[in-house]
């Protein structure tokens, strides 16, 4: 099969489980058996486009024109490969845990969930093969809106509010700024296209382009950069499988996958460098990584402090691109990739605490890990990758980031990124500790074991991939170089 | 008989309104009108094929030379128009059957009188589309507006009789302003033919009476269109119209007053002379911003859904007219893609809107908490119109709002642009109150409530999907608007 028809297959897949799942409304064993078939399709099926893309294919299919110039485009190219492999390896790991997580805790609604989540499925991959701006902006507010039912799915007053957030920001960052800069963009530039050295270089000069910079990064909201990142640990409130996938994974690596391909595709990282036009954007990276991790220090409920904790690194992905150089290319695409599987792993272990023993907040789970010591060994890999030590995936885009600093001469930055990996390490390892070491309070020590093994099964592979990635690390930086490339 | 299809388009529906008055009720004279629209849809097909293919069709009524006779004349603009026009008027008249039938204040045996002024009302539109007559125009407006107020008279709701009283006073008035304006026309050129007039008007523009007809017609037309501030009438005109009535009428006749201003505008007197001498940019552009805005902002506090969607329009005829006063090919190509886009936005909402007041009895928003859950078909119309609304991409509505944009930023207008973009965001919060209510609350107590019946499903549906389909295939809402952009503007394409 021609990589352009695989292409379209790896868009189709997740669409056409959508049906399957909602016509086996009755019959959760085969809904469930629909999911994860298709997600197994999906990861063979991406996976089989990665040989082209290494050999330097840029497999492109055009879908239909939506005014004169203007088209719905799919290529695939090394970024968008990394992050399509990303989610579709997710997937299947995060739909086992899923059917795991929604049994155990006997949850309304599955149908929807399920559905909604192939969707978000299709949309992320629509948004890794997006060929030009339109399609990207296209794909993510299909994004938004199909995760909304995720988020509100408990559909509780609280739940209502933290979805109204979610949309709120979400589209309203989209539509307000991002869609502005993209026409913007057309208009000074006439293409859309996602082109190797940018498209906008010589179009726009003078401070045009920290604005239209501004723009673009504000209005990327899933990228979370502050001061719009409260949409993120207000999505909380979803059940933990969407928050693992979806906040771990698909949507906020959306934000700063499409953060990457603006500044790499459409203003080019020389036109930045040269411009310095991305300055201010590192200040504004760096702020975010030291304050959310702050606040991340001071959440006492698990999942918040993890969704600060994701607020804070998707501010390394936003910083390695403001670098402007080619190691902070490569080190912020390397972190989407690294810090999904640290942080899903973390996801997976909070929700896996929640199913066995019902409990959210940090202070409770003293001794925990004594009862449950698969899941808090996992999440102590999880937390040791996304701190960056060795031998964990996450220390190599650590590493890269720095190289990146030091390349652009930025020593504040080296600066914070070195804080920052001790506030990870504040923030993170005392829960281990404390699951290990801490003594019991008197009601944790009867009857606690592990989550069901579809839980647990997951959150072992996730914590086993961040230590793989450490060694497959050159692979991902054989498929990266050419996005750096300059 | 190829050769007479101008004529026809406006003589079809002309002969089947009397005729339909002649018919007992039932579902006989409901055909009869069906066909008539019909037969209309398939004309204006026939024609915008033909104006693209072989250029404008000039056809003298009754063989009399123009300008001595009255010409019906063809161009790309409103060959577009035309099929606007009767593509919705053929769609709502399939949906008005059930609704005749059930939910207006009529006794049973005047139903084909429904029939008749709806029959009416198409051919005046279509007749005010079609003529190259600028008198002509004035007489099929009376048509169509004095059958509109009847229309608008039969809603069940005894308000609908003051909604239409209301109606009545700001369209003569706005009427009376546009034929004291081609009456000084004629004054001073002697003629009535449009493209005579065109010709004859530069020699004498600098009169003051060429001026003062102008000041007449832009404020007739502009209350006919309801532009802000002189939209008070429609509000309630379309909230306490019935639902096929409410759709006809938003989708078309604000649409159509548009059009006949920008053929007054851009044809008769010409760019040159609307937009430089008299620098009418200067008063649409805030008119059409504040419009935008503060119907927008209106809408949001509405607890009549058809009230709410009323406002919108409002909003929705700001952003037409936002596209005229920038006087640029992609301006007037966002005003006439939305015109399109907009009958097909408005027409799905209020269909879908009238499929839900025909099963719960009400439109107002606190008691269609669940209706989500209950019609899910319905419901699910109601949110693709409500995204075309707000200009989702992939539906209809984008194509319009992305030319606008472009068009803004081509003039270097930046807070215009931004401003666009903010109300867009006003549109989803009003837009989602109903989505939310519709979705998330649950069903109160009661009388257990059904899917609306197909008769009514199919046509909004038929409207929903187009909206999805004209998002992706533009070759009618981008490409034709584009052509008929230019032959207003009387440039190349």
């Amino acid at each position: 099969m021609s990589s352009e028809a695989t292409l379209l297959l790896a868009l189709f897949i997740p669409l056409a489980s959508t049906f399957f799942i909602v016509a086996n409304h009755a019959c959760p064993d085969w809904r469930e058996g629909a999911t994860l078939l298709s997600s197994l399709l999906l990861l063979g099926t991406v996976a089989s486009l990665l040989p082209d893309v290494l050999a330097g294919g840029r497999p492109t299919v055009h879908l239909f024109e939506f005014v004169p110039g203007l088209t719905l485009q799919l290529t695939v190219e090394p970024l968008g490969m990394t992050f399509a492999g990303v989610a579709a390896l997710l997937w299947p790991l995060n739909s086992l845990y899923s059917i795991g997580y929604m049994r155990g805790n006997h949850e309304s609604h599955q149908t929807r969930f399920y559905a909604c989540f192939a969707v978000a499925i299709a949309s992320a991959i629509g948004i890794a093969f997006a060929g030009n701006l339109l399609t990207l902006f296209v794909f993510y507010e299909a994004l938004t809106l199909s995760t909304y039912p995720l988020v509100t799915h408990k559909g509780t007053p609280e739940a209502m509010r933290a979805g109204r957030l979610y949309l709120g920001i979400l589209l309203g960052t989209s539509i307000g700024f991002l869609l502005l800069a993209i026409v913007w963009t057309w208009q000074v530039a006439g293409v859309l296209d996602f082109t190797p050295g940018g498209i906008l270089a010589g179009k726009i000069e003078g401070p045009a382009v920290a604005i239209l910079l501004a723009l673009y990064m504000f209005g990327i909201g899933k990228a979370a950069l502050m001061p719009f990142h409260r949409w993120l640990p207000a999505a909380m409130v979803a059940p933990t499988p969407v928050s693992a996938l979806l906040h771990a994974v698909a949507v906020v690596k959306a934000g700063a996958f499409a953060v990457m391909k603006v500044v790499v595709y459409v203003f080019g990282v020389d036109f930045l460098s040269t411009t310095g036009a991305s300055q201010w954007l590192m200040w504004v990276a760096a702020l975010t990584i030291l304050l959310a991790s702050c606040v991340a220090l001071a959440q006492d409920n698990l999942k918040a402090r993890l969704a600060y904790s994701t607020v804070s690194q998707l501010g390394y992905v936003v910083l390695g691109a403001a670098l402007a150089t080619s190691m902070g290319v490569i080190g912020g695409s390397m972190q989407i990739a690294m810090h999904a599987m640290g942080k899903i792993t973390l996801f997976f272990c909070a929700g896996a605490i929640y199913t066995a023993t019902h409990k959210t907040e940090i202070s409770q789970m003293d001794g925990l890990g004594r009862a449950m010591p698969f899941t808090f060994g996992a999440f102590l890999i999880g937390a040791l990758s996304i701190v960056g030590l060795p031998p964990l995936g996450g220390s190599w885009s650590k590493w890269y980031l720095l190289a990146g600093t030091a390349d652009a001469g930025q020593w504040a930055m080296m600066a914070v990124l070195l804080i920052s990996s001790l506030l990870n390490v504040a923030y993170l390892l005392p829960i281990a500790a404390r699951g290990f070491f801490a003594p019991s309070t008197h009601d944790n020590e009867a009857g606690i074991r592990e989550a069901p093994l579809a839980c647990v099964v997951p959150l072992c592979l996730t914590a086993l991939g961040c230590v793989l990635l450490f060694f497959s690390a050159d692979a991902l930086y054989t498929l990266l170089a050419p996005v750096a490339a300059r | 008989m190829i050769d007479h299809l101008p004529a026809l388009q406006v003589v079809i529906p002309l002969i089947a309104a009397p005729l339909s008055a002649l018919f007992r009720p039932g579902r006989a004279v409901w055909v009869l009108a069906m066909a008539a629209s019909g037969l209309s849809l398939l004309i204006a097909i026939l024609l915008l094929r033909q104006v693209l293919a072989q250029g404008v069709i000039s056809y003298p009524m009754g063989g009399w030379a123009p300008p001595w006779g009255i010409e019906y004349r063809v161009d790309a603009a409103n060959a577009f128009m035309l099929l606007i026009v009767s593509m919705i008027g053929t769609v709502v008249i399939v949906f008005a059957r059930t609704i005749v039938e059930q939910r207006i204040r009529l006794p049973e045996h005047k139903q084909p009188w429904f029939y008749t002024a709806y029959l009416l009302c198409l051919t005046g539109l279509l007749g005010m589309i079609i003529t190259g007559d600028a008198f002509n125009i004035f007489v099929f407006l009376e048509i169509s507006s004095l059958s509109s107020y009847v229309l608008i008279s039969l809603g069940r709701d005894r308000r609908a009789l003051t909604a239409s009283y209301q109606y009545l006073i700001m369209g003569t008035i706005g009427a009376t302003f546009i034929l004291i304006g081609i009456g000084l026309l004629y004054v001073m050129t002697g003629t009535l033919n449009i493209m005579d007039l065109a010709a004859r008007i530069p020699a004498v523009s600098g009169t003051r009476t060429i001026r003062a007809a102008f000041a007449f017609l832009t404020v007739g037309v502009s209350l006919k269109l309801a532009l802000f501030p002189l939209h008070l009438w429609l509000p309630n005109a379309y909230a306490y119209a019935p639902s096929p009535v409410t759709a006809f009428l938003a989708a078309t006749a604000t649409k159509v007053a548009i059009y006949v201003m920008l053929r007054f505008f851009f044809t008769i007197f010409g760019a040159e002379f609307s937009f430089n001498t008299m620098q009418l940019d200067r008063i649409l552009l805030p008119l059409a911003l504040i419009g935008i805005f503060s119907a927008s902002v209106v809408a949001i506090f509405q607890t009549n859904v058809k009230r709410m969607l009323a406002y919108s329009s409002v909003a929705q005829i700001g952003y037409m007219i936002l596209g005229v006063s920038l006087v640029s090919v992609t301006g007037l190509t966002s005003t006439l893609s939305h015109l399109f886009n907009h009958a097909l936005m408005k027409g799905t909402l209020f269909m879908a809107l009238g499929c839900i007041s025909f099963r719960i009895g009400t439109a107002s928003l606190n008691r269609m908490a669940g209706v989500g859950r209950v019609m899910p078909w319905t419901m699910g119309a109601f949110v693709i119109g409500g995204l075309s609304l707000i200009g989702a991409p992939l539906t209809a509505g984008f194509v319009s709002k992305w030319y606008l944009m472009v068009g803004t930023l081509e003039k270097g207008w930046w807070p215009v642009a931004v401003l666009v973009l903010l109300t867009s965001l006003l549109a989803v919060i009003y837009i989602w109150r109903v989505v939310e209510v519709a979705y998330f609350k649950p069903a109160p107590e009661g009388p257990a409530v059904r899917e609306a019946p197909l008769a009514l499903l199919i046509p909004t549906w038929t409207l929903a999907l187009a909206n999805l389909y004209f998002g992706v295939e533009t070759s009618l809402n981008a490409d034709v608007a584009r052509r008929a952009a230019a032959a207003l503007l009387g440039v190349a394409p």
